[in-house]
């Protein structure tokens, strides 16, 4: 199916290659419908694929993910454009003309059969991005074992031939010759009916929260780097062991709300998933180390999801020792973190000598949503989440007719509703292209 | 250039040796304080009941008159900053008991002033690469722990002083004379102020934390810029002796006694005789007197 015979086009672009994205691309591929899949990044999957465990069924979650991720690299209908932006969007809904920007990656994707020897042997290592800073990446890397499609990237801004015009390894280490370091950005011109945007969401960087330190003590760390050092595929291979010292924490501190739920200083919106993941986290810690002693500072717990409210009894009855009250002060003391709250049930302070703290930090868009909301020609709000058409009767549409939202680039949502969203999204574009038959 | 000064009562009485060190600093580094005429109490304490506008006349009366004298008026002292400061920044900003205040006090101050600690004028006004030209001991460094205190700090959107959580300005002075100054996490925090007088153990216990975890980063003297936070961190030693038998002593200076002394100041002219611990022994193990 292509275009009908009044020039609508019934191919749909999805910008963001996440759970959202992927969700969205499949539904509207099995409709029978053509999909380009735009993603920044030089593999699709996400975030939800630095996530260690889901809740509340604590599944794996790149298991659960990586079949729908292969799915989509195979599926005949999706067309990958990875490590690729989308630069400019003219037309309207059916017509839409749309420029793509395809990041030079250095290496000819043609090809390169993702055997992975040039990241093997790249001398140049570096904080690697997807483990949040805590693990070395390569040089030439791709994101994960599992990447698709599993082709390597070249970051000019660590790879030595890039900086210093010699080394050249990845270059005669590859058996098919793939690797080009003329490689320049290319501008390619499509035409679609109908976009979904999913872009996802960014975490408020811990370097805001001066009362935590400005991101400066080591051990000091956010959700998803959490996630990292619980993942198999994490810098730890899933020990969790601090970013400092490599040493297991014993004494953890979960602080719920930094950064939400704050209108004088921070966001005054709720993140949504911050009450879940900080229960599992404190599970999945307490599931490695026994003897680890768990403090969670909270200020309401929101668990409004099936089975949410289950999950948080289970885990409050697994020793975990749950504070109402805020921290008012984190510094480093020694090897230790002091960690100086409030307990408002017993009206009590709180110092807690902590070997780790783990900051749920707010759900925030990314940066470039402005930019890219301004391409599309569709309004933000004033957090820089994407608006909908109307908040209750119309959650997936914007005020553009053809161009719809999916996920956290909405508003923060856990993954179950995302998928919904994206569901809902594919369905609407599914209609629209039925429509012109 | 001079500046308008506002003492305060502790500085006439048992911080003598805070005025007099900055008066003769001010004069070593071309400018002067010329203190406001018939001063009163700035009040002590900031109001904290949104309605208390009696409380509020002090501060205020202290403002409209120097508003009279010039455009900046300087202090020395944290607590009657963060009251006159404060005063200012809502004299500012709320017209309604901006009008109340001024027709009571039959005057017609508009929060036009602007208000600066004496350590800001050091920064804004003369410069510390200037200081750091007129230094004729530099303090050979020194490890010194500046005590911001929360006065100078607090709240931040009025008082806009420095960064709440991590200030520099302290430490850039300190540099300023040669010292090294050392960062310790107990810089921002409460020195028990008036608990001294209900509850002293509660302040004792605050000056403890405060003291030994400035030792403990290495700090062989610990800088004030207010006196009661040097009562309560220097006079209260001895009872931190009584209550703490592991403690040691460590002397507290205001920062215009370590200006005097890299000024090249005569020592006897800095008051170290108000000084609880006496600092000479460590001023003379460094050869800075």
């Amino acid at each position: 199916m292509g275009s009908s015979g009044n020039g609508f086009i019934k191919k749909a672009m999805v910008i963001g290659g996440g759970i959202a994205g992927i969700t969205a691309s499949i539904d509207i591929g099995n409709a029978g419908y053509n999909v380009l899949l735009v993603e920044k990044l030089p593999s699709i999957g996400g975030r939800m694929l630095q996530l260690s465990e889901t809740f509340p069924t604590l599944d794996c979650a790149q298991c659960t993910l990586t079949p729908k991720t292969v799915e989509t690299g195979q599926h005949p209908r999706i067309q990958l454009h990875t490590y690729s932006e989308v630069v400019r969007v003219e037309g309207q809904a059916g017509n839409f003309i749309v420029q793509i920007r395809k990041k030079a990656s250095y290496v000819d994707w043609e090809k390169c059969t993702g055997c992975g020897l040039c990241q093997q042997k790249c001398p140049s290592k570096y904080p690697s991005e997807f483990d949040r800073g805590m693990g070395l990446g390569k040089a030439i890397y791709t994101l994960s074992p599992q990447a698709v499609p599993n082709k390597p990237v070249i970051n000019t801004s660590h790879c030595r031939y890039f900086l210093e015009k010699k080394c050249r390894v990845c270059e005669k280490i590859c058996p098919v010759g793939a690797i080009n370091y003329q490689q320049e950005d290319r501008i390619i011109e499509e035409k679609v009916g109908a976009i979904i945007v999913a872009t996802g969401f960014d975490l408020m960087p811990i370097e805001r929260f001066g009362e935590y330190g400005y991101g400066e003590i080591p051990d000091v760390i956010d959700g998803l780097s959490f996630e990292r050092l619980n993942s198999a595929s994490g810098p730890t291979n899933g020990e969790i062991r601090r970013p400092s010292d490599g040493k297991v924490p014993k004494e953890v501190v979960f602080i719920q709300c930094t950064g939400s739920r704050d209108p004088e200083r921070y966001m005054p919106y709720c993140s949504r998933v911050c009450c879940m993941y900080t229960a599992k986290h404190a599970r999945l810690y307490k599931h490695k180390v026994h003897e680890g002693q768990v403090y969670i500072f909270y200020m309401d717990i929101r668990s409004t999801g099936k089975g949410y409210e289950e999950f948080i009894q289970q885990t409050m009855e697994e020793g975990i020792l749950y504070l109402r009250g805020r921290v008012s002060r984190i510094f480093r003391d020694g090897e230790k973190i002091a960690v100086w709250g409030v307990d408002t049930l017993t009206g009590k302070k709180v110092e807690v000598l902590a070997d780790l703290v783990v900051l749920a930090t707010a759900i925030i868009p990314h940066q470039e949503v402005k930019a890219l909301a301004q391409i599309l020609g569709i309004p933000i709000d004033l957090y820089g989440f994407l608006t909908e058409a109307d908040r209750k009767l119309k959650p997936v549409e914007t005020n553009r007719e053809g161009i719809y939202l999916a996920g956290c680039v909405q508003g923060p949502k856990d993954i179950a509703d995302t998928v919904a969203h994206a569901n809902a999204a594919a369905s609407k574009v599914q209609s629209l292209f039925a429509r012109y038959s | 250039m001079n500046y308008l000064y506002f003492p305060g009562c502790t500085l006439y009485t048992k911080a003598k040796n805070f005025d007099q060190t900055a008066r003769n600093c001010s004069l070593l580094l071309g400018f002067e304080l010329i203190e406001l005429p018939n001063w009163t109490c700035c009040g002590a304490t900031f109001p904290l009941a949104t309605d208390n506008l009696m409380a509020l006349l002090p501060p205020a009366r202290i403002l409209a008159r120097a508003k009279e004298q010039g455009e900046i008026l300087t202090t020395l002292c944290a607590i009657c900053f963060n009251v006159i400061k404060r005063t200012n920044h809502l004299l500012q900003r709320d017209g309604e008991k901006r009008e109340k205040i001024n027709e009571f006090m039959e005057m017609n101050y508009l929060g036009d002033l602007k208000v600066l600690h004496y350590l800001e004028i050091l920064k804004q006004e003369i410069g510390f690469s200037t200081i750091k030209d007129k230094v004729k001991k530099p303090l050979n460094e020194l490890q010194a722990a500046p005590y911001y205190g929360c006065m100078l700090l607090r709240p931040f959107e009025e008082m806009g002083f420095d960064d709440k959580e991590r200030p520099t300005l302290f430490e850039e002075f300190l540099e300023s004379l040669g010292a090294k100054p050392v960062d310790f996490p107990y810089k921002i925090e409460c020195c028990g102020s008036f608990q001294s007088v209900g509850s002293p153990e509660v302040a004792t216990e605050c000056a403890y934390r405060i003291l030994t975890s400035a030792m403990k980063q290495g700090a062989e003297v610990v800088v004030s810029t207010c006196p009661l936070c040097t009562f309560n961190l220097d006079q209260k030693q001895s009872d931190i002796l009584k209550a703490h038998l592991d403690f040691k002593t460590i002397p507290v200076l205001y920062f215009t006694q370590l200006l005097g002394v890299a000024m090249g100041l005569d020592p006897r002219t800095l008051g170290f005789e108000q000084n609880a611990v006496d600092p000479i022994p460590l001023l003379k193990r460094k050869g800075l007197v």
